[in-house]
């Protein structure tokens, strides 16, 4: 592999979220580098949904901290969020399901659309050709995906495997920093998933994309990343290399014990 | 035969621009999740505000060019509604983000209320004209097809035709363009839509706006030809049971409902009017609307509403 792994990119500090009396998250810390595929396991409910709508800007922990590039990071919305250069996919496939598969790609430029809201709207002169630069684009990231055969379909006729490339390309096209996935894998049969691990290898290698990787076993996510985190009823339990995670005791009993 | 045709021909007409206004209503509802009662008094703040910046604008270029004062009346009153719409969202739907549909519907009635109250201490409470020029004779057509002819009433051809180009222009707007998809994205999803850095704000700055303008449209029309005065938001309000039999949030829904009560309103007021004492076009879209929702809860276009259990 060409790319190689950078400085910290993003950082947290000793986040807690709690909802209620519900304590998704308590004190969880640690970083993600560029270039690197960071991935978050742990059971069902353990927080890993949490904590990936917390670096989005979706929830907002009551404490603790987040640095972008060394830099605080104030309260955040998930549209700031994204203009910072974060992208994600959802666990609960949330495409626009009256869209083509194209038009949902196509979405993802709106940040990098630069001629003004009104001449948009009016479908104007210079507007014109920049949507055009985009539909470049975005037909780039169809055949990267290779989905070309469904662009005009419409998501929700689609087979979920499927959607779940059309979600990964929407965020593509954002041409983000660092792509958060929330189980990317999560329904899928072993061909879908061995085409969606590749698919994410492939993000990273060519784009050099930062990726967070969400999972809920120990399975073909880790196999592919580059470091993992280990949460358990929203504690850290665990976080280093694959090989170190898979062998930690206190690892292998939150699994036993979740039934895995 | 020649005298059903011209009815039904009227109440299409008519139709075309309950559709126009329900048509702002949907993309309100779909973009925001908001039931928007005010857009009646959207109607009627616009058409004060076009009858009032007209008869200013009349005024202070000498009576010399209608046309001209027209002109500046009607980008005013777009202004205004611009601000409306600016308003509405910086001070109502900020602050009320995923609140109840039920909350955010009183709150559209307290935004009737105040664009009434507003709109009345600004402009006035008397009935004011607006003049654009609407030729006001009837004319004969088809006279070799059906005996007699059928009478069309221009002012109401020109409406329709109107009210249809801005249909057909605001689809064009929604399907075709970057700030269309967007609008549609927020539709879907919000928080997707939020996800790829679509400003939630803005957009409903948009959609409020063209709910705006296309009041104004329609309070240009029916002003001119009611006056304008303050029961142009209860005609504006027959819209509602338009969307209603459409479905709240489809598009196609709104333009075939607004056509159907059109024509219903116009065939029931000649053929069942006789019978139950007149006055029936100021009901029928109700009742229609309510024996619609007893078949079809979703309305005729709208999504199925399955609740997850
Ligand atoms: N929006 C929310 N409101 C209330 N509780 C929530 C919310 N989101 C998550 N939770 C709770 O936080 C805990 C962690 O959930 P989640 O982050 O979805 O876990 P995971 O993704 O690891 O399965 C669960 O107990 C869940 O019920
Ligand atoms: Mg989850």
């Amino acid at each position: 592999m060409s790319r190689k792994i950078g400085d910290v990119i993003l950082d947290l500090q000793n986040i807690s979220l709690r909802f209620g009396g519900v304590k998704a998250l308590t004190d969880i810390s640690f970083d993600i580098r560029e270039h690197e595929v960071r991935a978050i396991i742990g059971p069902n409910g353990a927080g890993k949904s949490s904590m990936l709508n917390v670096i989005n800007g979706v929830y907002h922990p009551q404490e603790g901290k987040i640095f972008y590039r060394g830099a605080e990071r104030k309260k955040m919305e998930p549209h700031m969020a994204a203009s910072t250069g974060i992208a994600r996919t959802f666990q609960n496939i949330a495409l626009f399901k009256g869209m083509s598969v194209l038009d949902n790609i196509m979405t993802g430029r709106t940040l990098k659309m630069k001629s003004n809201m009104l001449l948009q709207a009016m479908w104007f002169g210079p507007a014109q050709k920049e949507e055009l630069a985009h539909r470049r684009k975005v037909e780039e990231i169809i055949d990267f995906l290779e989905i070309q055969h469904i662009r005009k379909t419409p998501v929700g006729r689609l087979p979920y495997g499927l959607q779940k490339r059309v979600d990964l390309g929407r965020a593509l096209a954002m041409e983000p920093q660092i792509l958060l996935l929330d189980e990317p894998m999560a329904g899928m049969n072993v061909e879908e998933k061995q085409d969606m691990c590749r698919f994410i290898l492939d993000v990273n290698d060519q784009f050099g994309t930062t990726i967070v990787l969400i999972e809920h076993d120990m399975g073909e996510g880790m196999d592919i990343s580059d470091r993992v985190v280990v949460l358990d009823y929203g504690k850290k339990i665990g976080d280093g290399l694959p090989d170190e995670v898979r062998s930690s005791p206190e690892v292998i009993k939150a699994y036993l014990g979740a039934g895995h | 035969m020649g005298f059903f045709i011209e009815t039904l021909i009227g109440g299409l007409m008519a139709g075309m621009l309950y559709s126009l206004v329900a048509l702002g209503f949907v993309l309100i509802f779909k973009s925001s999740g908001v039931f928007n009662f005010a857009q009646g008094a959207m109607v009627l703040f616009a058409a004060l505000a076009m009858a009032r910046f007209s008869e200013w604008a009349n005024a202070a270029l000498g009576g010399n060019s209608l046309f001209l004062a027209n002109l500046i009346a009607f980008v005013g009153a777009g202004a205004t509604m611009w601000l409306v719409a600016w308003a509405v969202e910086r001070f109502v739907l900020r602050k009320l983000v995923n609140q109840e549909g039920a909350t955010l519907l009183m709150v559209t009635l307290g935004i009737t209320y105040i664009l009434e109250g507003v709109g009345q201490t600004i402009f006035g409470s008397e009935i004011y004209n607006i003049d654009v020029g609407m030729p006001k004779e009837p004319v004969m057509m088809f006279e070799s097809l059906f005996e007699g002819g059928i009478l069309i009433n221009k002012e109401d051809f020109i409406a329709a035709l109107i009210a249809a180009l801005l249909v057909g222009l605001l689809t064009l707007f929604f399907q075709k363009t970057p700030v269309g998809r967007a609008l549609r994205a927020v539709a879907d999803d919000h928080q997707a839509a939020l996800s790829i850095g679509i400003p939630l704000n803005r957009i409903w700055v948009i959609v409020w706006l063209v709910a705006g303008v296309v009041a104004l449209v329609a309070g240009i029309i029916w002003g001119s030809k009611l006056g304008v005065q303050f029961s142009l938001a209860t005609v504006a309000l027959r819209a509602l049971p338009v969307v209603i039999l459409g479905g709240l949030t489809s598009v196609p829904g709104a333009i075939v409902g607004g056509l159907i009560i059109g024509v219903g309103e116009k065939l029931s007021e000649v053929y069942l009017g006789p019978m139950v004492g007149g006055g029936i076009e100021i009901w029928f879209a109700y009742v229609l609307a309510l024996v619609v929702l007893l078949f079809r809860p979703q309305g005729l276009f709208g999504e199925k509403i399955i609740n997850r259990v």
